[in-house]
């Protein structure tokens, strides 16, 4: 493995104000799962003026919803779901104090905005490695919304979880400059960007 | 008539969802670990490093190589001297999907309503299941996980008919370059050309089943299959998208016969974990 930084969470100013992209990181300390429903349900919260089941000041949210676990287990395969399908979510959250995101594929040009505005960090595990990633997870519990299943809040404790800065808070963004740095390509490179995923 | 029973379908259909999810196929590996040794992007290697020893830890500790296990795409191909015996041959896959699903520890990802109550059904049923009747007295199982990420980056268009194989390889080339990181790239690339709208997304899935590096028997297409790879590979995407020459490990052209107005050109994406597997009964 390259060089890595360590970060323990929740994650101060400092600690994002030092990460840049393309640095490949560890998250080690408390994390939370929340995808697609869990996103829906906390928004609505905020809507009605209702506290939200986790205080997102400085934590970390990693969007998953793994297999279920083996008698015994912890956890099952537990890889990063697309993150830009949370992006219609994103902005309250930042707002709420959330401060890193792990997540794989891109954001748009709105979140990747606001991730520079609120001093935040948004990472890429590997997607398509649930397994691999399952052994940095040493504990998981429901913390709300359990009858959502796989979708549900889970608190994770992690070690030396693996990551990548993709959108650092100077507004750098890897995905776009890797592609740059990589396109031998005469195309241009489009402007418009898939939906979801 | 030679006599299948269906509970003997459920049975195959359960095992090859639990053998898809945890065994990546050997050609599949095998062409991720080649590309280790082409990839320019050190960031990329690293990130093909990491898929790599996935593989490993889910077959050694049976741990599903990704969370998403997929909606179970089913295609059976039934001789037509066969008859299925003691059940409704799409109970009988349903019931292996959930017996699978179940026994392997899958998660399952279906919802009932797609427009509304999106309640999960519990237990990844239903399949997407098509039936094709083939000669001879064999049923062909054909499994595929089919991740969320990639299959949502599907597109179709029906280009004019004098637009010939440019269109195609422009379309292509934007699907993959708008769809960024989403569909966990180094991908596979199933393309469909001509027939219908559904045949040709209909095409587009079936050549998902190829092995890496099967080509077309049609010269002409074999070719075509080669300039999209190349092409779509200098998109500089890479590796989950970090930047790099790894974007995609094939692309799979299959045509068909179409309409005096149509090119009709159907892209359905499958991400590295390129999870299929086959049985024949």
């Amino acid at each position: 493995m390259a060089d890595s930084v360590r970060l323990t969470t929740p994650l101060t100013d400092d600690v994002i104000d030092g990460l840049t992209i393309g640095t490949h990181v560890t998250f080690s300390g408390v994390i939370y799962t929340a995808r697609d429903a869990a996103h829906k349900r906390m928004i609505e919260l905020m809507q009605r003026g209702e506290p939200l089941p986790i205080d997102l000041r400085g934590q970390v949210i990693y969007y998953v919803g793994p297999t279920p676990p083996r008698p015994g287990a912890v956890i099952g395969s537990a890889g990063p779901t697309t993150a830009m399908r949370l992006d219609p979510y994103t902005i309250p959250m930042l707002e709420a104090g959330l401060k890193g995101i792990i997540g794989k594929g891109g954001r748009g040009p709105a979140v990747r905005e606001a991730i520079k505005r609120y001093h935040a960090v948004y990472c890429i595990a590997v997607g398509g490695t649930g397994a691999l990633l399952n052994r940095h997870i040493k504990s998981a519990e429901v913390v709300a919304f359990e009858d959502l299943g796989t979708e549900a809040i889970r608190r994770l404790e992690v070690e030396d979880f693996p990551a990548i800065v993709a959108n650092d808070c100077h507004g750098g963004d890897l995905l776009e400059a890797g592609k740059r740095q990589y396109r031998t390509s005469p195309r241009p490179i489009p402007t418009v960007q898939a939906l979801g995923g | 008539m030679r006599e299948v029973p269906a509970e003997l379908i459920t049975e195959t259909v359960a095992r090859l969802a639990i053998e898809a999810t945890h065994f990546l196929p050997e050609d599949v590996e095998d062409a991720i670990r080649a590309a280790r040794h082409t990839e320019r992007s050190p960031l990329a290697v690293q990130v093909i490093d990491e898929i790599l020893e996935n593989a490993q830890v889910a077959r050694e500790r049976m741990l599903p190589l990704c969370q998403d296990t997929g909606t179970a795409v089913v295609i059976l191909e039934i001789g037509q001297d066969v008859h299925i015996t003691g059940g409704y041959v799409i109970d009988a896959v349903n019931e292996g999907i959930r017996r699978g699903y179940r026994e392997g520890y899958l998660r399952k990802s279906i919802a009932a309503r797609p427009f509304s109550a999106r309640v999960n059904t519990g237990d990844n049923t239903p399949g997407v299941i098509h039936t094709e009747i083939v000669p001879g007295d064999r049923v062909k199982v054909m499994f595929m996980p089919k991740g969320g990420g990639c299959e949502n980056m599907s597109r179709y268009q029906n280009f004019l008919p004098g637009m010939g194989k440019q269109a195609i390889i422009d379309f292509v080339c934007e699907t993959v370059d708008i769809s960024g990181g989403n569909p966990c790239p180094p991908l596979v690339i199933g393309v469909g050309v001509g027939g219908t709208a559904e045949k040709a997304m209909s095409m587009a899935k079936h050549a998902l089943f190829r092995k890496i590096g099967e080509r077309n028997p049609d010269p002409e297409v074999a070719e075509l299959e080669q300039e999209l790879l190349q092409a779509v590979n200098e998109l500089g995407v890479g590796p989950q998208a970090v930047g790099g020459t790894t974007t995609a490990l094939d692309v799979f052209v299959d045509t068909f016969p179409t309409h005096i107005t149509a090119l009709p050109v159907a892209v359905n994406i499958q991400c590295h974990s390129a999870r299929t597997k086959l049985a024949v009964i």
